[in-house]
């Protein structure tokens, strides 16, 4: 292409005909306000409320999620005196987690690493095999937003209502409604923050605290945050909450494949759409008659007939639209339903279609999901009542006394999880001949052992010393284990340290 | 790599124009409600310059109205600190010296205040363990110059040893050979005589014995045990302040040592000293 350079000549020279020597083209800036927006306002979403199998499912997985959230900090588990009786409990006051007959101290916060990482795997699991049910199902997002909409639709109607009603001008009968919805939500939201704060307290003691207006500041702060997540995420951010802000729908794209079973278009059973008469044929048309039932039923707001999309959270209520559709119009069911890529290649080809959800991944995470509770569960039903943790002396490391005896001190420090006071006989090995002398202990067994009483539900640390006559030192560093038994037999824990001293 | 933005139809939007390797970046309009929480985030550090201290200034800052300063804040707290603690510290003073270790509560803040006197005054010369070095006293160990009961140990942090103190810890060794009470050949032989008390290869000289129980045994007794009382130390145990060798000893003999450790008594408080000296005594070789 040539470009003659430009002759603009000196101003005043004025004429109406154009430059004839400037290039023009025909076209746009790409940033031109009028196509193009930096900022896309959120378009309001009118769920309209569906019908069928899914929607039963989802009624029912709300109620006991919710059932389990709301009701479980009342569940009462007896424990013995003087020790909480909720069955799920926080004890951040006290450093204990309770669940049913389990007790956590913080020292064995692994188990509840491990089992943040089965639940992490038991999710890939579920992704990899059937998709996004987490999100479709069970994720506290949709289950409030769910229920939001609920509230939404008892006093503003369904969805051709709500439009209405938001396009209508303002009356007292449309305060009223907005109004009622607003308070519930609200209600809601605190019940919410309520039950949280429910978890790391006693229930009943807390529920009167907090009418009485005496509980802590902190439970009524949380509360309030709780309260303001829950109204603003669950009524008012709703879809944007998992479109924008959620990392997961990113994530889990990586442990889909094409064998994954997801709520999928059947666009060559649907395609090609269009309206239809009741009366008309079937023949060379798709079953999809264009009616936009499946958009109108979806929380996301999004057409499932445009394909797999960071948008859905397969909620499966498309589903249940299409469904009442195709029952309606006389065809079969399942034009939008659970189906994995595998399918639509297999239907191509004229073979039948098959579910593969037994394959090397879901194995895989499988496998590893067995493993890690299997882990879980041997540490707690092993799990000890006695723990020995020793800190050896460093500075210094070790003490030569006046008769020429090599000392070594050492820290020792007993948890006792039972809930009585326990005693427990403190004995060394490794060493042919040693003394020991404990420090504000002056019990000892038959044998001379030092006894050391560590009260109920509690950690004991006592300072020891090891001494031995300097002959005897074999090394400078000599491996020796330190071992703490109940008197009554039943448990016992060992530990391995050093005993060191000069240079033989 | 850059090129020119172009349409994408499926997604109905602009790519950015940036490309790699083939993947075109969509541009996305981000959703409006965002940017109002950038605003939001303005407007709440606008109200924090106008309520909290946020701008340096050359010589201050800017204070906010609500006057909120850190500092302040800790002073508040080290001052409730320090009024929880005046409980302790009287009981302290209150508690018989021996009844410390058996309460508890007492013990605990005994000792932890005990600790972080002595991480703070004691560790230049007796090390962060108590460990001592060569001329500073091991506190771990059994051995002790000026006794080591709480009351022992108490009185020695409170007037030191050599110090300005009037009280003061004193012991004073003749140094035998500047103040021409030995020879050297005689220093030798006392040297090796007294390295022979602990350790049985040293070969002693005949004579040497005689030339310690004329000189020494005064302080250090007939057995050379010593004697807590004049801060003479026991020469026939195994633990030697400044060395066993022979020549260290000779050294010890012809000039004397005179170690100084300063009184603790008008700089710590009555209560910190108490602490102290339950911590030294807990180390394992009080008595």
């Amino acid at each position: 292409m040539t470009t003659e350079p430009l002759d603009c000549g000196p101003p005043g020279r004025g004429s109406d005909a154009p430059h004839r020597h400037v290039e023009r083209a025909n076209v746009e800036a790409v940033n031109k306000q009028a196509s193009h927006s930096l900022y896309a306002a959120q378009k309001k979403i009118y769920p309209k409320r569906a019908k069928g199998t899914f929607r039963t499912i989802k009624w029912w997985v709300m109620i006991v999620t919710l059932g389990i959230y709301y009701l479980s900090p009342w569940i009462r588990w007896h424990r013995g005196p003087g020790i909480p009786d909720q069955a799920i409990l926080m004890d951040i006051a006290h450093n204990r987690f309770y669940f049913f007959s389990l007790e956590i101290w913080p020292q064995e916060v692994y188990y509840i690493a491990g089992l943040l990482i089965l639940a992490a795997i038991a999710l890939f699991l579920v992704t990899s095999a059937f998709g996004r049910v987490w999100c479709g199902y069970t994720c506290p997002q949709t289950v409030w937003v769910d229920l939001f909409l609920m509230v939404e639709r008892f006093f503003e109607g369904d969805r051709n209502a709500r439009l209405r009603l938001d396009k209508a001008r303002w009356s007292w009968s449309k305060l009223a409604r907005k109004t009622a919805k607003h308070v519930t939500w609200l209600t809601i939201a605190v019940l919410t923050g309520g039950a949280w704060v429910l978890y790391m307290n006693d229930a009943p003691t807390l529920i009167k605290q907090l009418v009485e207006l005496e509980a802590p500041l902190t439970t009524y702060f949380w509360i309030m945050v709780l309260t303001g997540t829950t109204y603003i995420l669950g009524g008012i951010a709703r879809e944007q909450v998992c479109t924008y802000m959620c990392p997961w729908p990113r994530i889990q794209g990586v442990m889909m494949d094409e064998d994954t079973l997801a709520v999928m278009y059947k666009y060559d059973r649907g395609e090609p759409r269009g309206s239809h008469k009741e009366n008309d044929s079937w023949d060379n048309r798709g079953d999809c008659i264009d009616c936009h039932q499946c958009i109108v039923v979806c929380p996301m707001g999004i057409d499932i007939r445009d394909g797999f999309q960071l948008e859905c959270i397969q909620c499966s209520l498309c589903i249940d639209a299409c469904d009442e559709v195709m029952t309606k119009i006389g065809r079969p069911k399942g034009l939008i339903g659970y189906d994995s890529m595998t399918n639509f290649a297999r239907r191509e080809k004229g073979l039948s279609q098959k579910r593969h959800i037994v394959r090397p991944r879901t194995l895989f995470y499988a496998i590893l999901v067995i493993l890690i509770s299997g882990a879980i569960l041997y540490g707690l039903t092993h799990r000890s009542t006695l723990e020995l943790n020793i800190l050896r002396d460093r500075n210094p490391l070790f003490v030569q006394l006046s008769s020429g005896d090599i000392r070594n001190g050492y820290t020792i420090k007993i948890l006792n999880k039972t809930h009585q006071s326990q005693r427990y006989s403190l004995s060394i090995s490794g060493l042919p001949h040693y003394r020991i002398k404990v420090e504000g202990v002056k019990d000892r067994t038959a044998a001379g052992l030092p006894i050391i009483t560590v009260n109920k539900d509690g950690l004991r640390a006592v300072k020891i010393y090891i001494t031995i006559p300097k002959a005897e030192l074999g090394s400078n560093s000599m491996a020796i284990a330190i071992t703490v038994k109940n008197l009554k037999g039943t448990a016992s824990d060992r530990n391995v340290t050093t005993f060191k001293g000069p240079e033989t | 790599m850059s090129v020119e933005p172009e349409y994408d139809k499926r997604s109905d939007t602009y790519t950015t124009g940036h490309e790699w390797d083939g993947i075109k970046e969509l541009d996305t309009p981000l959703p409006r409600w965002w940017l109002w929480t950038f605003f939001a985030c303005i407007i709440w550090a606008i109200g924090y310059w106008i309520v909290m201290p946020a701008w340096p200034l050359v010589h201050s800052y800017t204070k906010g109205v609500l006057g909120h300063s850190q500092r302040d804040a800790v002073t508040a707290e080290l001052k409730k600190v320090k009024a929880a603690r005046s409980i302790y510290a009287k009981k302290l003073l209150s508690t018989k010296l021996n009844a410390i270790e058996s309460n508890p509560k007492l013990l605990e803040f005994a000792m932890a205040d005990g600790e972080a006197a002595f991480r703070n005054n004691c560790t230049a010369c007796h090390g962060s363990g108590a460990a001592g070095s060569k001329g500073y006293p091991n506190l771990n160990d059994d051995d002790w110059l000026w006794g080591g009961t709480l009351k022992d140990i108490l009185e020695t942090i409170t007037v030191g040893v050599r110090s300005s103190s009037d009280d003061t810890r004193l012991s004073d060794m003749p140094a035998f050979l500047t103040d021409q009470i030995l020879d050297r050949q005689q220093i030798s032989a006392v040297a090796k005589y007294v390295r022979s008390l602990s350790n049985p290869a040293v070969r002693v000289p005949k004579g040497a014995a005689g030339i310690f129980q004329d000189n020494c045994a005064a302080c250090h007794g007939e057995t050379a045990h010593g004697n807590i009382e004049y801060g003479a130390p026991n020469l026939s145990d195994a633990i030697w302040l400044y060395g066993s060798d022979q020549k260290t000893v000779e050294t010890t003999i012809s000039y004397s040592r005179k170690g100084v450790m300063p009184t603790w008594g008008g700089r710590l408080d009555p209560a910190t000293i108490r602490s102290l000296a339950v911590y030294v005594h807990s180390l394992g070789g009080g008595k």
